[in-house]
């Protein structure tokens, strides 16, 4: 990549952010220890260097937190609705003010570029909380019958792909429809829940609507299955998304799965190629690939196969991979060691199988976890990574005939959460629209969020929709 | 790269020799149409969105420092006035062998834009200096006038010493489908340029009004035989944007895929600050490639924007910012 024209570093301060050599549990508006003392660290994925040393929650610690989410449920949900949509407003105007300090913490501890947290996660984030402020005086006239009630305690486990947007996504409409949460954000990725925690107090926020419990596996575990627990949300693997499945059967509590995914992106021969280009580089390279709604199976048409193939190849060779706090890096770490040989077994499996991997000129940083962005051309249905999720920079392209084999095709997946479609002709869109089994279809764009728009997957991909007034749905007792 | 365009065969004479291969499209008016019109389409928000992205690019230090020399070499300093006098125009062309009298380091421009009537005095200013002389000939900056009278005003360029010409198309005969007639008007025109003289085939995009009219605009002008593609006359409401100069940068990387000819491109008019032009040079670099960072290649038609380069040359030299009267006012 040595051209005549060599960015030079532009870095963005981190001395924005002060992150402390240790952290506790938030519970009932207060940091504490773990009750049983046990911490874990937290890396910085670009460098592996140690950023601060968290508390980790047990089940005794969740047990805690849920009956301080109970007590202040009774105060909470019987406060008006305009006056809940202030602390959510607060926050929300809390967030844009902290906005630098925290996508440079959330670069730092989730290893994306600063250039994503920076102008997509954080004013989505900040665009959440607005959006459903402005919902929680209206929730008598969002149609779910003339005055819907809280369900209680929810119980949220959010991954690592997007730390603070997940919260954003999980707390918000949680908090305007008048239930207490007790979130676990992911075990690699705690930080920014734990500034969220600030902000709480910041905004004076009463004690223990929202509380926060850093853990692994076992702490969501213990989260989901609590007794006291009315409404469990979750958003990760589809194998975990079972389990809770399986905890979760049976009892009263409400629940919403949002899992993984292998969106299709359909390029027809009509389709503003440079665009296409643009929108499958952003399909499947946004935060290196590791999210849910990515387009990881690029559908092209026979026809143009070649030529879009060449113009994606050239494209990705000016992707810039590094260090995720210089302004002009386009692709940041893995999060984890364990994603990145994740993918990397993923990736071989599918060279074995007979795919042709390709990957640009890219010389990559000697620590932290990182992988170029790769590209595998003479896929089948039949391949490993034609089918399941990798969560990480791969593409997989296969091609069709007929607008039919096109959809067969896409929807040949467990999967259904996003699709792509690119073509000039709007009534393909609509007809091939309409035929694709995926929570979000996009048509000649990818990758775009609103706080306004619903999510959610079909299949394997989840059940229950985020967002827009959907959302609310989730949070309120509507039977 | 089109699509649905006719597999290439026969040859036609006009045009740049190397697009031989693409010639049998400009055979009829529906021919040319059809080839013009099987072009990809363009997406309005994606192209947007995708300049903009570009624009963010954090430039600084050396690169900055590299960034402002080579966006000086690309400036034709230009003036464009009825009220142009021979000494205005003497003190352009001095300006642009050495545009900061007070930093010799500093690069001369690439060339000095004027009408054809002041181009022998341009011509005087710049000898022996490597500056070119480019002039706007063919009814500038209208373009409506008949063949004869534009090819006239392009033989009375050439003649006095023009080494570029930049030329507007006939927006009209464009918006009305009439594609051949542009394309005969510029290969006539490219004709009266003859050898000495390369041709710059201004195509007014905001009078074209649609994205994909700009590509189709740019294919044409390719096809007939230009040697640069400009944006614009810097006479309307809207001149260079980031997004139609990418559509134009894409245009000419996809036509030298083609055909293995490269063709230049100037964005003109509206390009005023130093943040502008960088932006626009991380386009060119993102898009077509280091190929283009040449002001053989590629162009800026500005005024205002060389003393804002100036200004921002002298602050990465002294650590201060000057002002104004410290750069020459023409």
């Amino acid at each position: 990549m040595a051209s005549v024209f060599e960015y030079a570093p532009a870095p963005e301060s981190r001395s924005v952010v002060d992150i402390a050599p240790s952290y506790g549990l938030f519970i009932d508006g207060e940091f504490v220890e773990a009750a049983d003392g046990k911490v874990f660290k937290t890396v910085s994925p670009s460098t592996e260097e140690v950023l601060s040393e968290i508390a980790q929650a047990g089940e005794a610690d969740v047990d805690r937190a849920v009956r301080a989410a109970r007590t202040a449920f009774g105060k909470w949900s019987a406060l008006p609705g305009s006056e809940r949509a202030k602390y959510l407003f607060r926050i929300a105007r809390i967030i844009q003010e902290r906005s630098r300090e925290l996508a440079v913490l959330e670069t730092l501890d989730n290893g994306k570029p600063i250039k994503e947290t920076r102008d997509a996660d954080l004013p989505l984030v900040a665009a959440h909380f607005f959006y459903y402020a402005g919902w929680a005086d209206k929730l008598d006239h969002a149609g779910f019958g003339p005055s819907p009630r809280p369900l209680g305690v929810a119980g949220q486990v959010i991954p690592w792909n997007f730390p603070l947007l997940m919260l954003a996504w999980k707390i918000a409409p949680a908090l305007a429809t008048g239930n207490t949460v007790v979130l676990k954000p992911a075990e690699t990725t705690p930080l920014s829940a734990l500034f969220f925690a600030d902000i709480c107090r910041q905004a004076g926020l009463p004690k223990g609507v929202v509380n926060i419990l850093p853990g692994y596996g076992d702490t969501g575990a213990a989260l989901v299955a609590h007794p006291d627990v009315n409404k469990v949300a979750f958003t990760g693997s589809t194998a975990v998304g079972k389990q809770i499945a399986r905890t979760v059967a049976g009892s009263r509590k409400k629940l919403t799965l949002e899992l993984g995914g292998k969106g299709a992106n359909i390029v027809f021969d009509d389709a503003p190629i440079d665009q296409a280009v643009e929108g499958i580089v952003s399909g499947i390279f946004f935060n290196q690939g590791q999210v849910c709604c990515a387009g990881s199976r690029l559908l092209v048409q026979e026809s143009v196969q070649d030529e879009l193939l060449e113009s994606l190849k050239r494209r990705l060779s000016t992707l810039r991979l590094g260090d995720p706090l210089d302004k002009n890096t386009d692709i940041g770490a893995i999060n984890s060691a364990e994603q990145l040989s994740r993918i990397t077994t993923l990736v071989e499996r599918g060279e074995a199988e007979g795919a042709e991997r390709w990957s640009p000129d890219c010389e990559l940083p000697t620590s932290g976890y990182w992988f170029a962005p790769t590209l595998f051309t003479n896929v089948t249905q039949a391949h490993t990574v034609a089918r399941d999720e990798i969560f990480g920079p791969v593409l997989s392209v296969l091609s069709f005939r007929t607008p039919e084999e096109a959809v067969a095709k896409a929807n040949n997946t467990p999967y259904g959460l996003s699709a792509g479609i690119w073509t000039e002709k709007g009534s393909r869109i609509l007809a091939v629209a309409g035929k694709l089994r995926a929570g979000v279809i996009w048509s000649n764009t990818f990758n775009k969020f609103d706080p306004t728009s619903p999510f959610g997957g079909y299949k394997e991909s989840g059940f229950g929709r985020e967002g827009g007034r959907h959302g609310l749905e989730a949070y309120l007792d509507v039977r | 790269m089109p699509t649905n365009a006719p597999a290439p065969t026969a040859e036609r004479s006009g045009g740049t020799p190397g697009v031989h291969a693409l010639m049998d499209v400009t055979a009829s008016d529906a021919s040319l149409r059809r080839f013009l019109h099987g072009l990809p389409g363009v997406d309005t928000v994606g192209l947007e969105a995708r300049a903009a992205a570009l624009g963010t690019r954090s430039i600084k230090t050396t690169a900055k420092a590299y960034a402002i020399d080579l966006a000086i070499s690309m400036v034709d300093l230009t003036t464009l006035e009825g009220a142009d006098t021979p000494g205005k125009v003497r003190a352009l062309g001095v300006k642009a062998v050495h545009p900061d009298p007070t930093d010799r380091t500093t690069p001369s421009t690439a060339a000095v834009c004027v009408y054809p009537d002041m181009v022998a005095t341009a011509r005087a200013a710049v000898a022996g200096s490597g500056v070119k002389v480019a002039s706007v000939a063919t009814a500038f900056p209208a373009g409506r006038a008949a063949l004869e009278v534009k090819l006239a005003d392009v033989r009375d360029a050439v003649a006095a010493g023009a080494d570029e010409i930049d030329m507007v198309i006939d927006r009209g005969a464009f918006l009305a489908g009439r594609y051949l007639k542009v394309y005969d008007e510029i290969t006539a025109v490219r004709e009266a340029c003859g050898t000495s003289a390369r041709l710059k085939v201004i195509f007014e995009t905001g009078e074209l009004s649609t994205y994909d009219n700009i590509r189709r605009a740019s294919w044409l002008g390719m096809l007939a035989g230009a040697d640069f593609i400009k944006t614009s006359t810097g006479k309307v409401a809207v001149n260079a944007t980031p997004a139609n100069t990418l559509l134009m940068l894409e245009a000419v990387r996809d036509f030298r895929e083609r055909t293995g000819v490269q063709i230049g491109v100037k964005p003109a008019g509206g390009i005023r600050t130093t943040k502008d032009a960088i932006k626009f040079l991380v386009l060119v670099n993102e898009t077509a490639g280091e190929d283009w960072l040449d002001n053989h290649w590629f162009r800026f038609g500005a005024s205002s924007l060389l003393n804002d380069l100036l200004m921002q040359r002298q602050k990465l030299a002294t650590g201060r910012y000057s002002g104004p009267d410290y750069v020459t006012v023409d």
